[in-house]
């Protein structure tokens, strides 16, 4: 399994990427396994104000609903609206294309506390 | 946590393996779409052994299935199946099951694997006459083949008998690559297909032949995930999810196997009372116009008032549309009914459909 070294994570299973003032979300490939092939993403709303750990949004199996946490407090300002269309972009490639959202208004302080890929692959036990 | 004769070759075939209904079972291998499109394509092999077995036997065994369950026993003939339920004196529903008759004497009852303990102690407890009634759970795996190769590839492995004969609901005991079995043209997926039941120390033996001899027919193993949406889309019910004890059989759209007219059972005073005020609410299918998935827990709503309860739900990989099961209001119950789904507090247009979703080309 892969995890960027460029990204940051949570214990819950998301990633982040820094682009300037925004961070993008979405989960790791592990998420994507545990929960197995994706038929749905319930987006949210651009202009949704996220608590930090609230949730961010649902993906959703054949089998069950997640909750994806957000791993920042924030604003969403953007989305991808390519998972509409093909949930399995989560699965397929889940640091690239399989984004979920932006979130603007972000404290760099917590982004500081994020896990790097050694902290999150130690926690993962891996 | 139980575990069937198959767990090690759940584990050495990947099997990603979760708890249900007290078994450690798997819920998928290669992925729940895979398995499912391979189901209606080609074939694949479920480990169904957690599926309870009851023997009843003796002079009144037919005398006490009749009173024990809500279909007519006495329509069957050696070598037939029925599908059939054991009820409650309210007419709900304590499992769904499948009875073989293999003489007028002996039957063999399937049942829930969740259910099974409790099965037992009921129909023990209940039995009016003095069959005897025999929990052979442990004695028995099951292995489901299931799709549209599935006689293709099990015929040549048969000895003794013909087994493209075999009509849907009938069985025969036979011999299956070196096994004693019992092979019943049964199935949970909506395919064509058998379950094969094999004692418990010939089930592994059995399965890996079945997987190399099915290579040839693209066969593959799947978990509870595809049956599940293969279940839905052919529109079987599930205890737990149409099927409960608080639930009438007449409103879980059992009503074509509750045989008023066969005499008196456990249940049908219940059930008769309730045919003649009407159902309330009845089972019917619905698909989302709008993206998301409903599932059970969530409701069926007109305007803003709750109409119904959602049983099963999901996006199933064959129809591709997000769809399911639900108890509705009677009086809302005809295809085309416009509602919506409500889903975490969120109203989804949705309409009414008739079952079931999917029905294979004969």
């Amino acid at each position: 399994m892969e995890f960027p070294s460029e990204l940051k994570y949570t214990k819950d299973h998301e990633w982040v990427r820094l682009e300037g003032d925004v961070a993008v979300v979405g989960i790791t490939e592990f998420a994507q396994a545990e929960l197995g092939d994706l038929v749905f993403v319930d987006l949210p709303a651009l202009g949704k104000s996220v608590a930090n750990h609230g949730t961010l949004c649902v993906v959703e199996s054949t089998k069950a609903a997640s909750d994806v946490y957000s791993p920042l407090a924030g604003t969403v300002a953007a989305v991808n609206d390519g998972l509409a269309a093909d949930p399995g972009l989560i699965n397929r490639t889940p640091y690239s294309e399989g984004w979920i959202a932006k979130l603007s208004g972000i404290s760099q302080v917590e982004v500081a506390g994020l896990m790097t890929a050694d902290e999150y692959k130690k926690h993962l036990g891996k | 946590m139980k575990r069937t004769p198959l767990y090690e070759e759940h584990l050495r075939l990947g099997g990603k393996m979760v708890e249900f209904a007290g078994w450690e079972m798997p819920v998928q291998y290669s992925g729940v779409i895979p398995e499912h499109l391979n189901v209606r394509e080609r074939v694949g092999l479920f480990d169904v052994s957690h599926m309870g077995e009851i023997w009843v036997r003796g002079a009144n065994a037919e005398a006490a299935l009749q009173h024990l369950t809500c279909n007519n026993v006495a329509a069957l003939s050696d070598g037939k199946a029925q599908y059939s339920a054991i009820l409650n004196e309210r007419g709900g529903v304590i499992d769904d099951i499948i009875i073989y008759r293999f003489s007028k004497e002996l039957f063999l009852l399937c049942v829930n694997a969740s259910n099974a303990d409790k099965d037992f102690e009921w129909l023990s407890s209940k039995n009016p006459t003095d069959a005897r009634i025999e929990n052979a759970s442990q004695e028995y795996g099951q292995i489901a083949v299931q799709g549209p190769r599935a006689m293709e590839l099990l015929v040549p492995l048969v000895k003794g008998c013909d087994l493209s004969a075999l009509k849907p609901f009938h069985f025969v005991e036979t011999e299956l690559l070196g096994s004693k079995v019992i092979v019943a043209r049964t199935g949970y997926t909506g395919e064509d297909g058998v379950e094969i039941f094999v004692k418990a120390d010939r089930t592994v033996d059995l399965w890996r032949l079945l997987l190399e001899h099915g290579a040839s027919f693209g066969v593959l193993p799947c978990g509870l995930g595809a049956r599940d949406s293969l279940r839905l889309e052919a529109a079987y019910p599930l205890h737990g999810h149409e099927l409960g004890e608080d639930v009438p059989a007449l409103e879980s759209g059992l009503g074509w196997i509750v045989k008023f007219d066969k005499g008196d059972f456990i249940g049908r005073k219940a059930l008769l009372e309730l045919k003649e005020k009407g159902v309330p609410r009845k089972l019917v299918g619905f698909v989302l116009d709008e993206p998301g998935i409903a599932r059970q827990g969530d409701s069926l709503a007109l305007g803003s008032e709750t109409v119904g309860a959602i049983a099963s739900g999901t996006k199933t990989p064959t129809v591709n549309k997000a769809l399911g099961m639900a108890f509705l209001r009677s009086d809302l119950a005809q295809p085309e009914t416009k509602l919506s789904a409500v889903v975490r507090g969120r109203a989804i247009a949705a309409h009414v459909v008739p079952l079931p979703f999917y029905k294979r080309s004969k």
